[in-house]
C-alpha cells in the first residue's frame, strides 16, 4: 500500500510542481515526469494483488461524520487500476508531444495528474463519503480538462453540458448512499457487506437502490439515454484527455455498479433484464449514431457508448447467471465484461490518440475535409488501423478476445434452461452480432475516409507525421492491444477472485468454468495469429521482390481516367448512407439538398446532420421547461440591496420564531 | 430585582430606537447613535454596580469612547468629505416606519419570553430591548436608501447585540466583547472610506442604484 500511495503522491506533486514553475518546458517535464514515475510505482502493488490474489488495506482517522479514510485494493479494484495507471502514463507521454506549442501547460498538468489520482481513489475508496469525494473530484478535474481550450464557444458549451450531466448523476448517487447507509447503519463498504450477508433488504428498497445506482453510475458510464454528455465533451477535450476519459474514466461507472450491486443482496432477475436492455440500446444505438457522424472524435465518442453497451451486456449476463443460478453464465458474463473494460481502454485510447494526431496535423476533425493521410502519416494510419480492427472485434486482437468470451457465455445461456430464461441470452447474441457488423461498417468508413483515397482539402494535403512522443505512445498502445489478446488467459485468470467476490461463488467453481471459453479462444488466436504473420511475411516478400523494379503509383480512384478530382470520392455520409437509410426512423438525419437542376446546372449541395435522438426528444424539451419555470421566479432577484437584506432578515426571523 | 435605574435606561434605549425610525436628517441619526453609546455605557455600569471591577470599567469606557465619540466623528467627517446631503431618503415613509416599529415591540416582547436564557437577568425587559434594537436595525437596513444610513443601521444592530452581551457579561469573556468592538471599529473605518470612494466614483451614495450591476 505504501508504494501505491507514494505513486499517487508523485503524480500529485508532479502536477502541482508543473503549475508552479513558469517555464513551459519545465512544466511539461514535471507534469509528465510525475505521471511517468508515479504510475509505474503505483502499479507494483496493483500487479501484486492481481497475480497473487492478496488484498491490501490502509486505514487512517478522518474527522468527517460517517466518513473514514479507508482504502483497500482487492482484485476488482486492482483490475480497474491497471488500465487507469497504464493509460494515464501513456497519455502523459502523448500529451508532451500534443501540447508542445500550448501556453497553458501548468494548469493542464495539474488537472491531468489530479484526475488520475482521483480515479485511483474512486476505485480503492471503501467508505461512502470518501467515495463521493473522490467521485466529485474526478468530475471537477475532468471538467477543467474538457474546458482546456475555453476560448472556443463550443468548448465552453460542451464542458457545461458535461458538468450538469455529471452533477445530476452524483445527485442520484448521493441519495443512493444515504438510503444504503441508513439501511446498513454505516457507510463503510465492509460493514454494508457484512450487513447484507445476514440480512436481506426489502425488495422495494433493493430495487430502488438498484435503479438509483443505474442512473447515478450510468450517467458517468454513458448508458444510452444518459449518454448525452459524451458526444459533446469528447470532441471538445484535448485528444489525450478524451482518451483517458473515454478509456478509463467512464469505466468508473461500471466499477461502481460492480462494487455496489452485490452489496444489495441477491440480484433479482429483472435487474439482469434491465442491464441487458440498457446494454442492447447503448450498443446498437451507439454504433448507429457513430455511423452517422462526420466528426471523427464525435464518432469515437459514440463508439464509447457502444462499448459500454457491450460491457453492460456482460454485466447483465453475469447477474442473470447469479439470479437463475447458472454458473457458466455468471463466470463468462463477468469475465467477458471485465476483460472488455481493459481492452476498450487500450484500443479506444489508441483511437483517440490517432484522431488527435490527425487533428494536430490538419487542424480539423471533419472527416470530409481529410483523406489520403496514410501516405503522409504511416505510423498514425497503421496504429489507427490496428485499433480499428480491435474495436470491431476481429481476431487476432484484444477486442475479439473479450467479445468471444461473451459469445461463449451467451451460447451457454441459450442452451441451458427454459425458453423464457434463454430469451435475454439470445438477445445478447443477436445484439452482439449486430453491433459487431455495424462497428465494422463504421470503422471501414472512418479509416477509409480519413486515411485512404485522396486528400479532400489543402489542409489534408500538407501534413506532417506526429512527433516522436506521440508515435511512442501510439506504438506502445498498439503493442498492448496484441499483448492483451495473447495474454488473455493469464489476464482472465487474474479475474477469478474478483468474479468470485461479485457472484459470491467459491474460487474453485469459478476457475473450473473459465476453460470453457479460454480453450477455444487460445486456438483461434493462434490460428489467426499465424495467418497474420503469414500475411505480413508475404507482404515483406512482395516488397523485397519489387525492390529492384520500378513501381508506378497512380491517383486513387484514377481507374485510368486522368480527370478525376478528390471530390469524386465517397464522402463519410455517402459511404454510410445505405445503412443510415435503413435505420432512418431512429437516426432522423436531416438533409439539406440543393439539387442538380436544368441542362446546365450551376451548383449542387448536400448537407446532412444527425442530431442526438435523446437530446432532441427528451433533454432539450425538459431543460426548456425547467428554464421556463425558473424564469417565472426571476422577480425574486430584484437586484435591490435592501430587498436582499429583507430576504435574509425575514428568513432569520421566521427561523427564530419557528424554532422557539 | 427590577432596578428602576436599569428600567429607565432600557426605556430610554427603546425611545432612542423610535427616534431613529422617525428622524429625517442624517446628522440627527448620528447624534442618536452617540446618545445610545452613552446609554449603553451607563447600562453596563448599572448592571454591575455591585461588582465593579477593571473589566467592567474598561468595557464601559471603551464603549463610551468608541460609540459616542469615535464613530460619530468618523461618520460626520465622511459625510462632510463626501458632501452627502442631509435627507435620509427612506424607502418606507417615517409614519409607516414608526407604525412598524410599534408592531415590532410586542413581537420582541413575545420572543423574549420564549428565549431560554440561563439564569435570572437583572431585568425582565433587557432581552426584549436587545431584540427590539436588533430588529429595528434590520428594519432600517431594509428600508433606508443611502449607504450612510446603512452604516448607521448596522451600528444600531450591533448595539442590540451589545445589550445582549452586557446582560450576560458574567458569562461572556471580556475578550469577546472587546473583539466585537474592534471588529466594528474596523468595519466603520472601511465603510467610511468606501462611502467616500463610492461618492467619488458615482457622485451619489444611493445604494438602491447599485442594482445597476444586476446580472
Amino acid at each position: 500500500m505504501f508504494f501505491f500511495l507514494f505513486g499517487l503522491c508523485c503524480l500529485a506533486f508532479g502536477g502541482v510542481g508543473a503549475l508552479l514553475v513558469s517555464s513551459r518546458r519545465w512544466s511539461g517535464i514535471l507534469g509528465a515526469g510525475g505521471a511517468l514515475v508515479g504510475c509505474p510505482i503505483a502499479l507494483i502493488p496493483v500487479l501484486e494483488v492481481l497475480f497473487r490474489g492478496e488484498k491490501l488495506a490502509f486505514h487512517h482517522g478522518w474527522s468527517v461524520p460517517y466518513g473514514s479514510f479507508f482504502l483497500k485494493i482487492d482484485p476488482l479494484s486492482a483490475f480497474f487500476l491497471l488500465p487507469i495507471l497504464l493509460l494515464t502514463a501513456i497519455a502523459a507521454i502523448y500529451a508532451v508531444g500534443y501540447l508542445e506549442k500550448e501556453e497553458k501547460q501548468g494548469s493542464h498538468w495539474l488537472f491531468f495528474n489530479l484526475l488520475a489520482c482521483s480515479m485511483a481513489f474512486v476505485v480503492v475508496a471503501r467508505n461512502g463519503i470518501l467515495f463521493l469525494v473522490a467521485w466529485e473530484a474526478m468530475a471537477i478535474f475532468s471538467f477543467f480538462l474538457v474546458s482546456f481550450e475555453d476560448e472556443k464557444e463550443e468548448v465552453r458549451k460542451a464542458s457545461w453540458i458535461y458538468l450538469v450531466a455529471t452533477h445530476l448523476g452524483t445527485a442520484f448517487l448521493l441519495v443512493f448512499f444515504l438510503l444504503l447507509g441508513q439501511a446498513a447503519g454505516s457507510l463503510d463498504f465492509d460493514q454494508i457487506a457484512a450487513m447484507s450477508a445476514h440480512k436481506t433488504l426489502p425488495s422495494l428498497l433493493a430495487g430502488t437502490l438498484f435503479l438509483l445506482a443505474i442512473v447515478g453510475f450510468g450517467t458517468k458510464a454513458g448508458f444510452m439515454p444518459l449518454h448525452v454528455w459524451l458526444p459533446e465533451a469528447h470532441p471538445a477535450a484535448p485528444s489525450h484527455v478524451s482518451a483517458v476519459m473515454s478509456g478509463v474514466m467512464i469505466k468508473t461507472g461500471i466499477y461502481g455498479l460492480l462494487r455496489m450491486i452485490p452489496l444489495l443482496g441477491k440480484p433479482e432477475i429483472w435487474w439482469a433484464w434491465l442491464l441487458i436492455g440498457i446494454g442492447l440500446s447503448s450498443g446498437i444505438l451507439g454504433v448507429l449514431f457513430a455511423l452517422a457522424q462526420h466528426d471523427l472524435k464525435r464518432l469515437l465518442a459514440y463508439h464509447s457508448v457502444e462499448n459500454i453497451g457491450i460491457i453492460t451486456l456482460g454485466l447483465g449476463l453475469g447477474f442473470l447467471g447469479v439470479a437463475v443460478g447458472s454458473v457458466p453464465l455468471t463466470v463468462l458474463g463477468f469475465a467477458g465484461g471485465l476483460f472488455h473494460v481493459l481492452n476498450h481502454a487500450l484500443f479506444k485510447g489508441l483511437l483517440f490518440f490517432g484522431a488527435g494526431s490527425v487533428l494536430h496535423a490538419t487542424g480539423t476533425r471533419e472527416m470530409d475535409r481529410l483523406g489520403g493521410l496514410m501516405k503522409a502519416m504511416p505510423w498514425t494510419g497503421a496504429t489507427f488501423l490496428i485499433a480499428s480492427v480491435a474495436i470491431c472485434g476481429l481476431p487476432p486482437l484484444n477486442g475479439f478476445a473479450s467479445e468471444f468470451i461473451l459469445y461463449v457465455g451467451a451460447f451457454k445461456g441459450v442452451g441451458s434452461f427454459g425458453v423464457l430464461q434463454s430469451l435475454p441470452a439470445l438477445a445478447v447474441l443477436l445484439g452482439l452480432a449486430l453491433i459487431g457488423g455495424l462497428a465494422m461498417a463504421c470503422f471501414t468508413k472512418a479509416f477509409g475516409v480519413v486515411f485512404l483515397g485522396e486528400a479532400r482539402t489543402e489542409a489534408a494535403e500538407n501534413v506532417h507525421e506526429a512527433g516522436a512522443f506521440m508515435k511512442i505512445a501510439m506504438v506502445a498502445l498498439s503493442i498492448s492491444c496484441f499483448l492483451a489478446a495473447f495474454l488473455a488467459i493469464p489476464i482472465v485468470k487474474s479475474l477469478i477472485p474478483a468474479i468470485a467476490e461479485i457472484s459470491s461463488l467459491p474460487v474453485e467453481t469459478v476457475a473450473a468454468q473459465l476453460p470453457l471459453a479460454t480453450d477455444p479462444l487460445l486456438g483461434l488466436l493462434l490460428v489467426t495469429g499465424i495467418l497474420t504473420l503469414l500475411f505480413c511475411g508475404l507482404w515483406l516478400l512482395r516488397k523485397n521482390l519489387l525492390s529492384g523494379r520500378s513501381v508506378e503509383l497512380a491517383a486513387t480512384w484514377g481507374c485510368g481516367y486522368q480527370r478525376g478530382s478528390s471530390r469524386m470520392q465517397y464522402s463519410s455520409s455517402s459511404f454510410a448512407r445505405p445503412l443510415t437509410e435503413l435505420f432512418s426512423p431512429l437516426l432522423r438525419t436531416h438533409d439539406e439538398i440543393t439539387p442538380v437542376e436544368g441542362l446546365f446546372p450551376k451548383g449542387a449541395r448536400l448537407k446532412t446532420h444527425t442530431p442526438d435522438l435523446f437530446q432532441e426528444i427528451i433533454y432539450r424539451p425538459a431543460f426548456k421547461a425547467i428554464l421556463w419555470a425558473i424564469a417565472r421566479l426571476r422577480w425574486i432577484q430584484g437586484g435591490n440591496l435592501q430587498l436582499y437584506i429583507l430576504y435574509i432578515a425575514a428568513t432569520l426571523l421566521v427561523l427564530l420564531i419557528w424554532k422557539l | 430585582m427590577n432596578d428602576p435605574w436599569i428600567q429607565t435606561l432600557l426605556v430610554l434605549l427603546i425611545l432612542t430606537d423610535l427616534v431613529m425610525l422617525g428622524s429625517s436628517r442624517v446628522g440627527k441619526c448620528i447624534r442618536v447613535i452617540a446618545a445610545q453609546g452613552v446609554l449603553l455605557a451607563a447600562l453596563i455600569l448599572a448592571l454591575n454596580i455591585n461588582s465593579l471591577n477593571g473589566h467592567v470599567l474598561l468595557l464601559a469606557f471603551a464603549s463610551l469612547f468608541v460609540k459616542t465619540f469615535l464613530f460619530p466623528w468618523i461618520l460626520v467627517r465622511a459625510i462632510r468629505r463626501a458632501d452627502v446631503d442631509q435627507a435620509v431618503d427612506p424607502l418606507i415613509g417615517f409614519g409607516p416606519s414608526l407604525l412598524i416599529g410599534a408592531l415590532l415591540m410586542p413581537l420582541s416582547l413575545w420572543l423574549g419570553t420564549r428565549l431560554p436564557l440561563p439564569d435570572a437577568l437583572a431585568s425582565s425587559l433587557i432581552v426584549p430591548v436587545a431584540l427590539y434594537t436588533m430588529l429595528i436595525g434590520l428594519f432600517l437596513l431594509v428600508s433606508r436608501k443611502k449607504a450612510i444610513t446603512q452604516v448607521l443601521s448596522y451600528l444600531l444592530l450591533e448595539n442590540g447585540i451589545t445589550i445582549f452581551g452586557v446582560a450576560l457579561l458574567v458569562k461572556v469573556p471580556l475578550l469577546v466583547e472587546l473583539g466585537t468592538l474592534l471588529d466594528l471599529l474596523g468595519a466603520v473605518f472601511v465603510m467610511g472610506i468606501a462611502l467616500f470612494n463610492i461618492n467619488q466614483t458615482f457622485e451619489h451614495i444611493d445604494s438602491s442604484k447599485l442594482s445597476f450591476l444586476k446580472e
